[in-house]
């Protein structure tokens, strides 16, 4: 295994699990102290893909399971949660999918080498990257770390061994020059390049295309990790676009600022992926998504370098090249270096959340607090099953009075306010600034809610609804070990169908599934979790029990296909962040038209005309 | 899932249909008051937003739509909103239902007592009701009752009230609200009232359709319409409406529901009500204006016999089933859907389509009476100028070989099984004893007994007695209907025992486009059509079909005969219209003046024996002709309202094709 790193680490990729960045706690994560025991100048690429699973979500260490009581805990020392039982989960999890705890389905735990198929080198290539001396490597565990984002069916295959086409190498550039000498030489040897970044794709865009017959290498971006420099007086910063979210957020907060770009990935994703797909982060209405936070992009393509002459804010030059890059999805090139805005450091944040008597009011307050353009930096809204779900991750609670006190408000809004408890949904908010707006903007959002039925319902509540964002990745391999698969998909839709595409998609799901002989009624829930002015992203979860099926994964795709043509068929987008990747390709000519398809495929064509990067996205 | 119950199996003998309960034994046996005043608390559905009656009105009169559309009138025409909205109002307040259930109590009461001295029984499948209840819960309703009767939408509210289902409410036409107290009454068990045109007036159609729209999206109640738009005089089902049934599939396409539900009823009288009445209109004496004297006038029909009424409630239909893969309904993603717009071409023919399709569902669960099939008989044999009639053995024997014949092309027939024919035969007959005559053990049509003093007078009072007798027949045209149109083709196409298939295709396709406004006929079925007629007259051994040949078998010539002649009397009365317009309408003539003119030259044909059938006489069919004609080419509309027949040569054309001697048209090869 070739792993040399010359570089020198200015980050720690053995940094734990970090969020919440204000002085009094922020999340249910901590930051904790180093491990000391890892040396400082290990190279990243090989630390992470240690310390992560290879056939799951996040790091090895962490996971959900129910002990031998049959209470659900979650292991491992970088989640504020671990160690706490969470009492509800084990009964929510086997009414809701008609699961038990006796029907295990476990994962293969070790990754067998010698399934994978033998690498198809263009030796070549490989003599003259060698004498570049830019790392790299065809270990089998390497390549199969590559070959895949997190889509459902992608994990079922790692979970049961099973490999399909994987990159016969992985290549790790350590700055912009290494990636020029890469796909120039990628170039001309007719190698196909795939970058990778975080590996959170939920697309299919980091499969390896089948019917690829070149050498496939995939361009690990993680070595590209460095601020290379901030500008203060303009609030930017220039940063390698293998850094990861959770880094690039500490090393800028310990100056005293931030990005604020926090997709729910953040933990692994790459500046370079986001930049590739179009992300956005939770606390867009602050600090906006990807394209309102990059002033400058640089990428190296088969042609060469594309880049701006200068920083303007903003320029009336033609359509902005940017937006041939945004959302490109590593079918033109690598991203390697890129200029963001950065903000001060939020003085203060707190969480809040509302609990309304049903969806409708729920998205009608959202619509409000939308019109008057005063969300605050994060605004959700949860459906009733979601609210259970979150409800049944609730620890343990430490002291008789804390749980007197709860029952004490589930009576007040189930009894005294006449909520439905199988009606009412939470929305959950997250306010960030100095102390006093914050406050004034808490009471703003506040009333309003309250002309909808709203009730504040505590900064608990909401804080624990952003934390479902960050487990639900490894409740989903919770699930896998009993029979349950699942995952979430998005799209983004105006106001006026937001109540529809919720009702419909979620029956459609059900529907469907009751179609195609899944035996227990699946989970189908919706959240509201990004408001703009004309409309707002809808996220919805999907998971069932498979007992019973001989195929559970095309069921899952049969059914996830469905639920996107009832999406496109109610006036939603076929995405809002996630991108297009291979998995939602073919509704890509109706979404832009036929023109608009050409238009792209002309800039593929003048870009990348012998298909170097030939993952096959989007086009 | 529901979409294929819409369609017909290929061989009908397999088709599966509930068995019926009568509902009146109960009432026979315990008391009507406490029926009437017991627990009623139907399953709802699960999506309602509970609202009272007047919070409806207030959603319809809040609605995008309704405001769009009140600005687009200030816009247009100058006048103030608030002009617009008290017109509104007050559209909405002549339009409303105002349910409530002492009143249908009431009617429990008073139906009870009324169905039980009128009818022996009424029978209802109860795995329908079950399915119904289900769909109810699940997603907005839509009862859609064939239409044959006055009685029947309360009938149909008896019914849901007696199975503890949710009340619907129903649209009926605005002739109902002139009748003093019945009106209001009838809007209290939940009728809501429509102009009967309002073509232009777009403030209407919008208060209409948001009306509509807003009880079905919050499942308010099951919205119930008949699809034929008004009460058949002929017991023929009519070409359906398209209106009210765009406006509760557009909630679907516009993905405001999930899905909707369509229910098909068939209501069927063994006796109708109003048969004499409808043959009298059909001849021309105008319907009785709605009056509640007329309708205690009416009271001498309690004294008599009317048999039984089976109602079938038919596989609820999902408009989402029915939708995919022919509806693109991504269409309405760029225009907000609150601004109305004419539905697209693809809409358009979906809804024609599928209206088409849940007509035929009705027709199909029909129940037939043996009585239908006499009636057929005893007219083709009137025709046949035996003027003593027929024998009542030979009858029996006819019937029963009818009664086989019809089960094998999917007839749904009600013929007691363990009756000897000859019983069941004169039972029905005596049911019927105002239509028929028996003497001497032969059977007629109870022709010639009036006190006429000119022929045409007793022409015309013939005419009651054979169009009535007619309407029975027609019960089970959709029975014969394809076999007979290829019967009818293979008549045309030439006298040789062995016909050129494409030939008798090509006959069967023209009569068939020529009689589509006359019966249900889905559009672009001709080959289904040919099919399934091929398919029922060699399964039953009457015909051989080959790519080229078809050729009938000694067997099959009774039934070919008895098929041409249940379709001459349409065949003969187009032709006669054909005639009239080529003979007598040289000058343009305007659709009042029509028939009335065709009427008179139908009667001097008649009168002059030049002409067989007297039910040719029928306004419906003379409408229809024209109608065909216009659709056709034959015949044009000029300046608005005038018609001009000209064009005589292809006038002449369709005439003769139609005698058999033109049979041709651009060759399509069927696929068989």
């Amino acid at each position: 295994m070739l792993y040399i790193s010359t570089k020198y680490q200015i980050i720690r990729k053995d940094f734990p699990f970090y969020l919440g960045k204000t002085a009094h706690g922020g999340l249910w994560v901590q930051i904790k102290n180093l491990p000391g025991h890892l040396p400082k100048e290990s190279p990243s690429h090989v630390f992470l893909q240690e310390i992560m699973k290879w056939n799951g979500w996040g790091y090895s260490d962490s996971r959900f399971l129910f002990n031998k009581k049959g209470q659900a805990e979650f292991t491992g020392k970088r989640y504020i949660i671990i160690g706490m039982i969470i009492p509800g989960l084990k009964d929510w999890f086997e009414c809701t999918f008609g699961a038990s705890l006796q029907h295990k389905t476990p994962a293969t735990p070790l990754l067998n080498s010698s399934a994978v198929q033998p690498p198809t080198l263009n030796e070549a290539f490989v003599e003259e990257l060698k004498s570049t001396g830019i790392p790299f490597s065809q270990d089998a565990e390497d390549r199969v770390f590559r070959a895949h984002g997190h889509c459902l069916h992608e994990i079922f295959a790692l979970r049961e061994g099973k490999f399909g086409r994987v990159p016969d190498m992985v290549v790790w550039p350590n700055c912009h020059n290494d990636v020029v000498k890469i796909v120039e030489l990628a170039s001309k040897h007719n190698v196909c390049l795939i970058p990778y970044g975080g590996g959170t794709s939920v697309s299919s865009a980091l499969e390896c295309p089948p019917e690829e017959t070149r050498s496939i290498v995939s361009l690990d971006t993680s070595q590209m990790n460095r601020i290379l420099w901030v500008d203060e007086k303009n609030l930017t910063a220039h940063v390698e676009a293998g850094i990861v979210g959770q880094d690039l957020e500490r090393l800028l907060n310990e100056s005293g600022y931030c990005t604020g770009h926090e997709p729910d990935s953040m933990e692994f994703s790459s500046l370079g992926g986001w930049v590739a797909t179009r992300a956005s982060g939770m606390k867009k209405n602050i600090y906006g998504n990807i394209e309102d936070l990059v002033v400058h992009i640089k990428m190296v393509t088969p042609q060469g370098v594309i880049e701006k002459s200068c920083q303007g804010p903003r320029m009336s030059t033609g359509p902005d090249i940017h937006h041939f890059i945004m959302g490109s999805e590593g079918t033109l090139g690598v991203v390697t270096e890129v200029t963001m805005k950065i903000r001060p450091m939020p003085e203060y944040q707190k969480y809040g959340s509302v609990v309304f008597p049903n969806f409708e009011q729920g998205v009608a307050c959202l619509r409000e607090v939308a019109r008057q353009r005063c969300a605050p930096a994060s605004i959700r809204l949860m459906d009733n099953e979601q609210f259970k779900f979150g409800h049944a991750l609730k620890p343990q609670v430490s002291s008789i009075f804390t749980s007197f006190l709860d029952g004490l408000k589930k009576f007040y809004i189930t009894k005294f306010k006449g909520f439905d408890p199988n009606r009412l949904c939470v929305a959950t908010l997250l306010f960030e600034g100095d102390r006093e707006k914050v406050l004034q903007h808490e009471k703003q959002v506040y009333d309003i809610a309250a002309k909808f039925g709203g009730l504040a319902a505590g900064e608990d509540n909401g804080q624990r609804g952003y934390m479902l964002t960050f487990v639900i990745a490894y409740l989903r391999d919770l699930g896998m070990d009993y029979y349950v698969i699942g995952e979430s998909f998005e799209t983004s839709v105006p106001w006026d169908r937001v109540l529809d595409i919720c009702r419909n998609v979620k029956a459609r799901i059900v529907r469907e599934c009751k179609e195609r002989g899944v035996q227990f009624p699946p989970l189908s829930t919706c959240r509201v979790t990004q408001t703009y002015d004309a409309g707002a992203c809808v996220y919805f979860y999907f998971a069932f029990n498979y007992r019973g099926l001989s195929d559970p994964v095309h069921v899952y795709e049969q059914v996830e296909h469905a639920a996107r043509e009832e999406i496109l068929a109610n006036g939603g987008s076929l995405s809002h962040h996630h991108g297009v990747g291979k998995l939602r390709k073919e509704w890509m000519r109706e979404t832009v038209s036929n023109v608009g398809m050409g238009m792209l495929k002309s800039v593929k064509d003048y870009v990348d005309p012998n298909n170097i990067f030939g993952n096959r996205n989007l086009l | 899932m529901a979409s294929k119950a819409v369609y017909s199996q290929r061989d009908p003998m397999l088709k599966k249909r509930d068995d019926f309960e009568d509902i009146l034994e109960e009432r026979r046996n315990s008391s009507d008051l406490r029926y009437a005043l017991r627990c009623y608390a139907p399953v709802v559905y699960k999506g309602l937003c509970p609202s009272k009656a007047g919070t409806l009105k207030s959603m319809v009169l809040q609605s995008d739509q309704l405001h769009y559309v009140i600005h687009q009138v200030c816009r247009e025409t100058g006048r103030a909103v608030d002009d617009v909205q008290e017109e509104v109002s007050s559209i909405l307040e002549e339009m409303a239902h105002r349910l409530q259930l002492s009143t249908v109590r009431f009617f429990a009461f008073t139906l009870s007592k009324v169905f039980k001295t009128l009818f022996r029984s009424i029978c209802v499948n109860e795995e329908g009701i079950q399915r119904l209840q289900q769909a109810i819960q699940e997603h907005p309703v839509v009862l859609l009752p064939s239409h044959r009767s006055y009685m029947d939408f309360l009938l149909m509210s008896y019914l849901l009230y007696t199975y503890d289902l949710a009340l619907p409410v129903i649209a009926a036409g605005m002739d109902f609200m002139g009748m003093k107290f019945v009106g209001e009454m009838l809007r209290m068990s939940g009728a809501f009232f429509i102009r009967r045109s309002f073509g232009g007036d777009k403030l209407y159609w919008a208060v209409f359709s948001e009306y509509v729209k807003t009880m079905l999206k919050n499942g308010f109640a099951p919205v119930e319409f008949f699809l034929e738009g008004t009460r058949s005089r002929t017991s023929k089902s009519l070409t359906p409406k398209l209106g009210l049934l765009n406006i509760v599939m557009d909630p679907f396409f516009k993905g405001e529901v999930f899905d909707v539900s369509l229910v098909p009823v068939s209501i069927s009288y063994e006796r109708i009500l109003e048969e004499s009445l409808y043959a009298r209109e059909l001849l021309g004496v105008p319907k009785p204006k709605e009056s509640t004297s007329g309708l205690i006038k009416a009271r001498k029909v309690l004294s008599e016999d009317y048999g039984s009424i089976h109602v079938y409630f038919g596989q609820p239909v999902s408009v989402r089933s029915l939708a995919e893969g022919r509806v693109n309904r991504c269409q309405f993603n760029l225009i907000p859907r609150h601004i109305p717009k004419k539905p697209s071409e693809d809409i358009h023919s979906f809804v024609n389509d599928s209206a088409y399709r849940l007509v035929r569902a009705q027709e199909e669960n029909m129940v037939l009476k043996p009585w239908v099939l006499l009636a057929s008989l005893l007219l083709q044999n009137q025709v046949s100028g035996q003027k003593r009639g027929i024998a009542l053995d030979e009858l029996t024997e006819q019937a029963v070989w009818l009664r086989d014949l019809s089960r094998q092309y999917g007839a749904f027939l009600h013929w007691p099984e363990h009756t000897p024919p000859s019983e069941v035969v004169s039972s029905s007959l005596s049911l019927h004893r105002g239509l028929v005559r028996i003497s001497e053990g032969r059977v007629q049509l109870a022709l010639g007994q009036s006190y006429a003093v000119t022929p045409e007078e007793e022409l015309l009072s013939q005419a009651v007695i054979i169009l009535s007798c007619a309407s029975y027949r027609n019960q089970a045209l959709h029975v014969f209907l394809r076999p007979a149109l290829l019967a009818s083709a293979i008549h045309t196409a030439s006298s040789n025992k062995k016909r050129r298939t494409d030939t008798v295709f090509n006959s069967f396709s023209f009569l068939r486009n020529m009689f589509s406004n006359e019966f249900i006929l889905c559009p672009g079925a001709t080959v289904q059509d040919f099919e399934e007629a091929c398919y029922l007259l060699v399964k039953t051994g009457a015909l051989q079909v080959t790519q080229q040949d078809v050729l009938v078998t000694e067997r099959g010539h009774r039934t070919l005969v008895f098929l041409t002649s249940m379709l001459d009397p349409f065949l003969q009365g187009y032709q006669v219209v054909c005639r009239f317009l080529c003979e007598e309408a040289t000058e343009a003539l305007t659709e009042k003046q029509f028939i009335p003119a065709v009427r008179k030259f139908i009667i001097k044909h008649l009168l002059a024996g030049r002409l067989r059938y007297t039910e040719v006489l029928s306004s419906d069919l003379q409408k229809n002709s024209l109608a065909a004609l216009l659709r056709l080419g034959a015949v044009r509309k000029i300046k608005g309202y005038c018609l001009g027949s000209f064009q005589n040569i292809s006038t002449l054309s369709v005439f003769f094709c139609l005698g058999g001697k033109l049979p041709t048209q651009k060759a399509v090869i069927a696929r068989l």
